[in-house]
């Protein structure tokens, strides 16, 4: 097979940092090609200056054999080269056609004609096999489908080469599936795939050729067939990893958290929980599963207090909290890791000391008679970091200043330090590294081995699978189904979050 | 007077004279706002240019010219807005403010060095008003749509032009691209800098082309702010009428017949400041009815950084 695109000694410095160390990679023709890494490895950038967003400082790109400079993304659509980035370049509001052709629009003179932009987007979503209505707004479709038009936006301008940059982060395993289906029918057609990933068993699946990444270097290049998800990981990560978190059986206690008839509405009123009932236990992990928006991030907020039930009770150790506010549902023993740790779980511009103390800083030992003991603040600041393993562990740091996974252990560190009952954790690993993931996923089974009971809400549906004693699937507002760990696989879960409520029963009534 | 006077064919013809103004800046405002910047300076280009087209049209003895030196002035202090917004990301806002203040003492000062105390010469030739052969005559529609100020007839046809150029161009498709999400618009190749210029320098235009109306269209002369907040009214009338031309020209007409019936209300004996409020008041309930249910540009206002995408 030809090579179409082939980096040499390609080298990147930012300040501070070498992001990309004389790498080397080649792509064929009709090739599928994973680059996998951790958060930091090095592959942004490295897709960053094949798509012309930056210009590496040493080495040189060849395409089709040739060497070419790209100054800007546009040299690089021009050569054939197109990217779907992770958050979407769409205009919401526009529709799929205007979208796909902004830039580079049919019409005559001055005139838009979108007649003929809806033609050519059919025409082109029919070769490719990626059906999609071009006069729909962007709006209102799936995030699959939004996927489709951003890859339909890089063919619109000729590319044969296609970077997809973590693809499948937002989508469901079934969209997964499809988007991977896709991939293979374009690499049938000659196109070129460049598929950015730190997710081990969908690069397994779908690339020709896995080259993995670690600190700016290619540290190897495998075939599928010659590798394992351990082999992968441990390279990502450069030691034995721990891949898969062992749950050992713990007894079950007495019901921490009851939930019963639970509704939440969301800012205009309408509902986003509805009449959701669950129970979780001493030493029990409750997870749920499910597509973003699907009431997960109202019903987090209710249970830790930051929005109110329209409807419902909410009861802890008990206790009925459902009128309680946060700061006394948080001190009676409720700890929250919320989704957004830049915006809700810590204040950037405080110290990491401050950050620590925001739940307590009135409560002696941190305050006396309503002055904050700075000392008491800075000492017990400097143990909690230590004991998480926070890197630096400087009381005095500013929040921003740390990576986002030594971030997330400064949150773990505040709301798991005052030995609580419930940890609420809604996706407590987005964004996150490998190594910084099993440091997560170890607190949350050390806390289920101490007989606290964790509620976790993750986007990331494996992540639930592989720690939860109990499976729920949330879809509109709703649990839309629960199940034991033993019967949860991700078929069925898979099936729930989309709906599929009555289509997942027929195909479990056929099955049998 | 009865109700009837007051629906009478005067009112109507206040109506386009009073909104005509608004009518204009708006219709540039939403270029502005389209391309993803507020533009509060509308205020202080319009009193800018209302000045200018004096000094111009008495300078060079033509209302035309007049209009012309108005007009470009207004562009170019549209220009020094837009280098601030755009090439130094300030606060739009803040930077609108800077300007209206700016026009204000620069306007004042200068009308009292070049015309003294005595104010702009009463020669100053003035924009003709023209009546359409036949259409003139229509009864009622005749004195209200077709003997009117030059200006007006640029209004409609404007009005027209700027729907197409924003719904059924190439350049009006890559202007609401570059209001909506900057960072796809320059992913696709569009230079998002040029088309914010574009944006607001057409603004300055419109701002231009509504000052001039003012001074040298409906008078041949300049007073001390002489706007008087039109240019704010006008960025009302186009959020009412949700950022397209042809809501933000009804919008503005909207409020030109509120001003017109308070015009006409004044000579009733009610408290001639209560009256004029009412137009202001008009403004309040039609934006406070109206905000949160159309829809802003999603980069109305926020400075593109490229460095800030993903």
């Amino acid at each position: 097979m030809d090579e179409v695109l082939r980096l040499r000694g390609i080298t990147k410095r930012f300040p501070g940092v070498l992001a990309n160390d004389r790498v080397d990679l080649g792509l064929l023709r009709g090739e599928i090609h994973a680059v996998l890494g951790e958060n930091g490895a090095g592959k942004s950038t490295l897709m960053k200056i094949v798509a012309g967003m930056l210009e590496p400082d040493e080495g040189r790109i060849e395409l089709d054999g040739r060497p070419v400079r790209f100054s800007s993304p546009r040299d690089a659509i021009a050569a054939g080269i197109g990217m779907v980035y992770q958050h979407f370049m769409l205009i919401p509001v526009f529709t799929v056609a205007e979208n796909v052709v902004l830039g580079a629009e049919p019409g005559r003179g001055l005139r838009f004609d979108r007649r003929e932009a809806e033609r050519e987007v059919r025409e082109l979503a029919e070769r490719y096999h990626m059906e999609v209505d071009p006069a729909a707004r962007v709006a209102d479709l799936s995030v699959g489908l939004q996927q489709r038009v951003e890859i339909l936006k890089t063919f619109y301008r000729k590319a044969r080469i296609l970077i997809l940059d973590e693809p499948t982060a937002a989508l469901t395993p079934q969209e997964a599936r499809e988007l991977f289906q896709v991939m293979r029918n374009l690499a049938g057609q000659g196109i070129s795939i460049l598929f950015i990933s730190h997710k081990l068993d969908e690069v397994l699946e779908v690339a020709d050729r896995i080259t993995v990444m670690r600190h700016g270097r290619t540290v190897a290049t495998l075939r599928p067939a010659e590798t394992s998800e351990q082999e992968l990981a441990n390279l990502m990560v450069g030691r034995a990893v721990q891949l898969t978190s062992v749950r050992p059986p713990v007894e079950r206690g007495p019901a921490v958290l009851e939930v019963a008839d639970l509704t939440v509405q969301r800012e205009d009123g309408r509902p986003a929980v509805q009449g959701v009932g669950f129970a979780i236990h001493a030493g029990e992990v409750f997870g749920i599963a499910g597509v973003e928006g699907n009431g997960q991030a109202e019903l987090v907020e209710a249970i830790a207090g930051l929005r109110p039930a329209a409807a419902g009770r909410i009861r802890f150790l008990g206790r009925d909290v459902t009128a309680w506010d946060a700061r006394r549902r948080a001190l009676a023993g409720i700890a929250y890791v919320p989704e957004d740790r830049v915006g809700t779980g810590l204040v950037m511009g405080f110290t990491l000391a401050e950050n620590l103390a925001l739940k307590r800083y009135f409560l002696p030992p941190l305050a006396r008679r309503g002055w904050i003991d700075r000392r008491a603040l800075w000492s017990e600041a400097k143990g909690r970091l230590e004991a998480y393993d926070v890197r630096p562990p400087e009381p005095g740091l500013a929040a921003r200043a740390l990576s986002g996974g030594n971030q997330q252990k400064v949150i773990l560190a505040r709301e798991l330090g005052s030995d609580p009952e419930l940890l609420v954790a809604y996706q407590p690993t987005r964004g996150l590294d490998v190594g910084a993931i099993e440091f997560v996923h170890g607190q949350i089974l050390r806390l289920r081995g101490e007989g606290k009971a964790i509620l976790l809400v993750s986007l990331e549906l494996d992540e639930v699978l592989e720690l939860s004693d109990t499976v729920a699937v949330m879809h509109r507002g709703r649990l839309a189904a629960v199940f034991p760990a033993g019967e949860a696989d991700r078929e069925r879960v898979g099936l729930y979050m989309t709906g599929g409520r009555e289509r997942a029963q027929e195909e479990e009534g056929a099955g049998r | 007077m009865s109700l009837g006077d007051f629906l009478g064919v005067q009112t109507w013809v206040g109506t386009i004279s009073w909104g005509a103004p608004i009518a204009l800046a708006a219709l540039g405002g939403t270029f502005s706002e389209r391309t993803g910047v507020v533009n509060i300076a509308m205020e202080g280009l319009m009193l800018i240019s209302a000045f200018f087209s004096v000094l111009g049209a008495w300078a060079l003895h033509n209302a035309w010219l007049g209009l012309g030196v108005g007009v470009v002035s207004a562009m170019l202090f549209a220009l020094l807005f837009a280098w601030g917004a755009i090439r130094f990301k300030a606060d739009q806002i803040i930077l609108g403010m800077a300007i209206n203040t700016l026009a204000m003492g620069l306007t004042g000062y200068l009308l009292n060095t070049i015309f003294g105390y005595g104010g702009t010469p009463v020669n100053t030739p003035q924009l003709p008003t023209v009546s359409i052969p036949l259409l003139a005559s229509i009864p009622w529609l005749g004195p209200v749509l077709f003997r009117q100020n030059v200006l007006i007839y640029a209004l409609f046809i404007l009005l027209v032009l700027s729907h197409f150029l924003l719904f059924h161009t190439r350049l009006g498709l890559r202007m609401r691209a570059v209001g909506e999400h900057p960072q796809a618009a320059d992913a696709a190749g569009i230079n998002v800098y040029r088309i914010r210029y574009l944006g607001v320098l057409l603004s300055g235009f419109f701002s231009g082309l509504a000052g001039a109306y003012l001074s040298i269209g409906a008078l041949n002369s300049f007073n001390v702010n002489m706007s008087n907040g039109r240019g704010y009214i006008a960025l009302a009338a186009m959020i009412f009428g949700g950022w397209t031309p042809l809501g933000a020209f009804g919008a503005s007409m909207l409020f030109g017949f509120a001003s017109s019936i308070a015009f006409n209300l004044q000579g009733l004996g009610i408290p001639k400041d209560l009256v004029l409020m009412l137009p202001y008041v008009a403004t309040i309930v039609a934006l406070a009815g109206v905000v949160g249910r159309t829809t802003a540009p999603a980069a109305d206002g926020v400075p593109y950084d490229p460095s800030e995408s993903s």
